[in-house]
């Protein structure tokens, strides 16, 4: 069924276009003294001011340290054989580097680079750590002035990381380990 | 200052119309590069944002207290805008007819500009024998009208030249559009100077002088409406820049322009608003003269605020010319032929019949 929409055929005044006049004054008007003498613009002006990035927001991965401030990476690889843009590149220490700052693991990376300008922040190298040493975090507007200075090398990730209290498996297994010692076995 | 007496008159008034003629050019060219940005701001604080405010220029920081108001109020964007257009490349499509793609921006610019020639500015600066007019013509509206109607080939050449359908038909509506106005606007002012019994500009300024009441625009209001309106269709502005109208037509008659080409466009329009605005306060709100009256100035100080005066007025019809385009949508085409032949015309040639049988009736 077809609606018909009701033209009305303007009135005298409003053949002279002055209400329409008036209103459109109102309204431009009423969003100028807004803007102007209230701050109510709408703008976020976006280096200052930032969105506040939701829970769980797939940003930038960085390496995280543990709650001693050791490197959790073990440069085992799987983040860089998993990274679908192949922007990890790690190096790993080799059978004379140095062993690793921490109990419980082997080795460490002597470098660990993502190159940011290649990187998706897909998240697979986060899911695929087996140490729980790498996190996709809030950082979504990086820049450099060079193709090299998006490399980001390990102690930049690192600084950027930050300490990664939250999960604490070696300190756990270590736990289960004493424990594990003395028997019967109290768990 | 001495050695100028000692000059033959053609020497001085060589002298004195060059000066004027580059300082009027500068203040025009500040005034549209300004224009362009107060244009952004209203339109930005109308539609609730912020609007240009980071151009930051070296010196900004040096500038004390100020400095970051001034970079907030975008006070140094035009430089930059300017700047831009400069540097930018100068395409010419593959595709346009080349000497008239070049002919068309400057076609459009120069009417603009010219028409500021015959303007009263001010009344004098010292000397009453020099007044602050570049050429005092004794046919000076005819000469703007004259001028100002050339402004229409630009357009149309651009459009032709483009050799696209965009530009074409931006082209095509302009030529439409700004020849039925013009007549509507011509026709207005016949009713003016009716009125003033003079063509010179100055001398319908020096009708007005007296006082506020006696401006132009309480004697003929309709007059002022029409060639406000007729302005706006003229200089192509909402609600009338159909040639442009950048919804429908991408950029209308520059489309295909880039660069300082479509700069020039660009200046072309805001000179030719600036114009118009000249044009009004001279006819309707009597031009340099202060709204308490006080004659031509006789020092220099009273001069240059005459000057300052006829700008304020200016700035304030700019300034109606960009709230207006923020203000109200485009008219359908119809509409606006409809406006122009149907409505305006009739009006101004029924205005004319008045303002002569009540100047016959008064005469008797």
């Amino acid at each position: 069924m077809t609606k018909v929409v009701e033209r009305k055929p303007l009135s005298a005044l409003e053949q002279t276009y002055l209400p329409t006049l008036v209103s459109g004054f109102k309204v431009t008007w009423k969003h100028f003294t807004n803007t102007v003498f209230k701050g109510k613009a709408v703008t976020m002006e976006y280096p200052e001011e930032r969105w506040v990035v939701p829970e769980g927001y797939r940003g930038a991965p960085y390496l995280v340290k543990d709650q001693d401030n050791n490197t959790k990476c073990v440069s085992c690889q799987l983040c860089e054989f998993v990274c679908p843009p192949k922007a990890i590149k790690i190096t790993p220490p080799g059978p004379d580097g140095a062993t690793a700052d921490r109990a419980n693991a082997e080795k460490m990376p002597r470098e660990f680079e993502i190159n940011m300008l290649r990187c998706i922040f897909c998240g697979l190298c986060q899911e695929v750590c087996p140490e729980e040493a790498i996190f996709l975090q809030k950082d979504y507007s990086l820049t450099g002035e060079s193709r090299d200075e998006m490399i980001y090398n390990k102690e930049k990730l690192l600084k950027l990381g930050g300490v990664h209290g939250g999960i604490q498996k070696w300190k756990h297994k270590l736990e289960e380990a004493r424990e594990q010692e003395s028997f019967p076995v109290n768990v | 200052m001495d050695a100028i007496q000692y000059l033959s008159p053609t020497t001085q008034f060589v002298l004195f119309s060059a000066v004027k003629i580059l300082v009027a050019f500068g203040v025009v060219m500040t005034f549209v590069a300004y224009a362009v940005l107060v244009e952004r701001k209203v339109s930005a604080w109308i539609q609730d944002r912020v609007g240009p405010n980071r151009a930051t220029p070296f010196f900004a920081q040096y500038i004390p207290l100020l400095g970051p108001a001034l970079v907030r109020l975008g006070i140094f964007q035009p430089m930059a805008d300017g700047l831009k257009f400069l540097l930018k490349e100068d395409f010419t499509p593959a595709y346009v007819r080349t000497v008239y793609f070049w002919l068309a921006p400057a076609i459009t610019v120069i009417p603009a500009l010219m028409t500021i020639a015959v303007i009263p500015f001010g009344s004098t600066l010292g000397n009453p024998m020099n007044p602050m007019v570049i050429a005092d013509l004794n046919v000076g509206i005819l000469y703007t009208f004259g001028i100002v109607s050339l402004g229409v080939y630009g357009i149309v050449l651009a459009g032709y030249a483009s050799n696209s359908k965009y530009p074409f038909l931006g082209g095509i509506r302009s030529s439409a559009q700004m020849i039925s106005y013009e007549i509507a606007m011509g026709m207005s002012v016949v009713s003016v100077f009716m009125v003033v019994g003079d063509l010179n500009l100055s001398k319908v300024v020096a009708y007005q002088e007296a006082n506020l009441f006696h401006w132009m625009i309480w004697k003929q209001p309709l007059a002022f409406v029409i060639f406000l309106i007729a302005a706006f269709a003229e200089t192509n502005r909402l609600p009338f820049d159909l040639p442009e109208s950048e919804t429908e037509l991408v950029g209308g008659y520059h489309t295909e322009y880039s660069s300082m080409k479509f700069a020039l466009f660009f200046l072309g329009e805001y000179a030719a608003m600036i114009a118009a605005s000249a044009m009004m306060v001279t006819l309707f709100f009597g031009g340099w003269a202060f709204p308490w009256g006080g004659g031509p100035a006789n020092s220099i100080l009273c001069g240059i605020a005459h000057i300052l005066c006829f700008i304020a007025k200016m700035g304030v019809l700019l300034v109606l010319f960009i709230w207006t385009r923020w203000m109200l949508p485009r008219f359908r085409y119809d509409q606006l032929m409809d406006l122009g032949w149907r409505r305006f015309i009739p009006l101004a040639l029924a205005n004319i019949l008045v303002t002569a049988l009540v100047l016959a009736l008064i005469s008797r």
